[in-house]
């Protein structure tokens, strides 16, 4: 079954259509990625997933329930956790308090201090650095910051918005060895990448999003292997 | 000439605390909604309203926390009504309503009080008169400033060790982010509104027992000063607030003192265009005031 469902999905900014009526699913234990230009209206699907942008027409299904009039807090609750894209981790607050504060909903106090050990134990940089403000973090220790904050609020689905943009070849390799540890823990992944190639060999399943419309889509290596996919994001020309 | 100063210098630290509690309302709103709160001068004084017609008719210890209530529950609904409805809009928008909002108390206090000064009712503890070496002056003098930075240590520590403190800072740098993370933006906005307004209520107290005649107006001059003294101390900053208002309450005095009372407003405003010109972020500000 799918854990997320997005059907016919129509979000307009004043009066421009950035979705035109896009629908695709996230099965359950799967990374599954969006890929697409600039301005494709990626940022725009998650955006609307996560309540933070009300869709024109459209429906959002999460484990089979309609989520798309639940406001944000509510949609945290029932289990969709984003990193943010160019991570907006709190740069005032602690690296402590960054996991803290993804925790903000939850009251299981014992717990909470389990899966703060948790995830300092995936990234024992941020153990390190634990009292140190998180603007001071280089942008590959703020990434893994962020999916530690999102992963505090116990998600059953992380969306993550371009996490490798801006970050050094070597970081976006963890970036990515990151996603596939959340993926063996048995979490499901909605990453949404420009950097296709990384994105395609890294998922179970893509979508290509183009002004606003989903315009093929299938498992990594089908996508890697078609030509069209090949000259538009790859880089590759064909004969 | 130690025994001359002295009465000013004890005014100074006394005034500069109560427009210590006015600006930590104004940079506690600032710092979350980037927003300069022109009605909270005018909450101050409806503050002082309240205290006047509510202790004619009950004990003053019952009309305390009931002045602190009322004052926080008009804050409250200010937000709510001016300001929330104005979220998404250009922050010049939200600005305009709260001159507004300011205009409208103060019409709205010259409808009901008939716009006589009205006088203040005199607090048992505060009122009394204390003898300090040479000079003779009111407990209130005494202690606001004891009662400032006690209730400025409260308030940052609440800011820093607490959980809705670590909300209020989180939606201070990013309310798009602090959303995805569960927190309820509005709720955190109202709690800031409630703790300035209440800080306005205890600084009303401490400021009408000294100065005892409210005018629908009254409010308009220590509120101006108070913000100037947040944007001297750092907009945004609790304690360079209130380092700001003892700052200006002392430097005010002391000029009262060297015989030139005529010039002692306008020195607060002459502060106010040099802060600006050559340190518009202020003592304690953030570095970078506007918002990615």
């Amino acid at each position: 079954m799918s854990l997320l469902k997005v059907t016919d999905l129509i979000v307009s900014y004043g009066g421009i259509e950035a979705l035109k009526g896009i629908s695709f699913e996230v099965a359950q234990g799967q990374i599954v990625t969006l890929i697409g230009a600039n301005g494709a209206g990626k940022s725009t699907t998650l955006r609307t997933i996560s309540g933070l942008v009300r869709p024109k027409e459209g429906r959002v299904y999460f484990e089979g329930r309609d989520i798309t009039d639940f406001g944000t807090q509510k949609i945290v609750e029932t289990g969709i956790a984003m990193v943010p894209e160019g991570r907006r981790v709190f740069a005032n607050l602690s690296v402590l308090e960054n996991l803290r504060i993804g925790a903000y909903l939850r009251k299981d106090r014992e717990v909470i201090e389990q899966d703060i050990q948790y995830v300092y134990d995936l990234f024992p940089r941020l153990r390190e650095r634990s009292w140190q403000l998180a603007g001071t973090l280089s942008g590959g220790e703020q990434q893994m910051l962020a999916v530690g904050r999102a992963m505090m609020t116990r998600p059953k689905l992380i969306m993550m918005d371009e996490p490798s943009l801006g970050l050094a070849p070597l970081v976006v390799k963890d970036i990515f060895r990151i996603i596939q540890t959340l993926k063996e823990t048995g979490m499901t992944v909605l990453l949404i990448e420009q950097n296709a190639n990384a994105a395609l060999h890294a998922c179970d399943f893509a979508y290509v999003l183009e002004t606003g419309r989903i315009t093929m889509q299938g498992t990594g290596e089908e996508l890697l292997a078609s030509s069209a996919i090949q000259e538009a994001y790859l880089g590759k020309t064909g004969k | 000439m130690f025994n001359t100063i002295l009465p000013y210098l004890l005014a100074g630290i006394s005034v500069g605390g109560q427009y210590a509690l006015i600006a930590v309302g104004y940079t506690l709103v600032y710092g979350i909604l980037r927003l300069i709160n022109f009605a909270h001068g005018d909450i101050f004084t409806a503050a002082g309203f309240f205290m006047v017609y509510l202790a004619a008719s009950l004990p003053v210890g019952l009309s305390i926390p009931l002045v602190i209530l009322l004052t926080v529950a008009l804050g409250f609904t200010v937000e709510r009504v001016a300001y929330k409805p104005l979220r998404t809009a250009p922050r010049m928008s939200i600005m305009i309503s709260a001159i507004g909002v300011s205009y409208l108390l103060q019409n709205l206090m010259w409808y009901l009080t008939g716009g006589l000064a009205k006088q203040y009712p005199g607090l048992p503890g505060l009122s009394g008169t204390v003898q300090i070496g040479p000079a003779t002056t009111k407990i209130v003098t005494i202690a606001t400033p004891f009662l400032t930075i006690a209730l400025v240590v409260a308030l940052v520590m609440l800011i820093n060790h607490t959980k809705v403190g670590m909300a209020m800072r989180a939606v201070s740098v990013d309310f798009e982010t602090a959303q995805l993370m569960g927190i309820k933006i509005n709720s955190v906005i109202s709690v800031t509104f409630v703790i300035g307004s209440a800080m306005a209520a205890i600084g009303s107290m401490l400021y009408f027992t000294n100065y005892t005649a409210v005018t629908p107006t009254i409010g308009a001059m220590p509120g101006l000063k108070a913000f100037v003294a947040a944007v001297f101390g750092g907009i945004g900053s609790i304690p360079g607030a209130m380092i700001g208002a003892l700052i200006i309450g002392i430097s005010e005095n002391l000029i009262k003192a060297a015989g030139w009372t005529a010039f002692s407003d306008a020195f607060t405003f002459a502060l106010l265009i040099v802060v600006l010109l050559f340190r518009p972020t202020g003592l304690f500000g953030e570095k970078t005031t506007d918002k990615v």
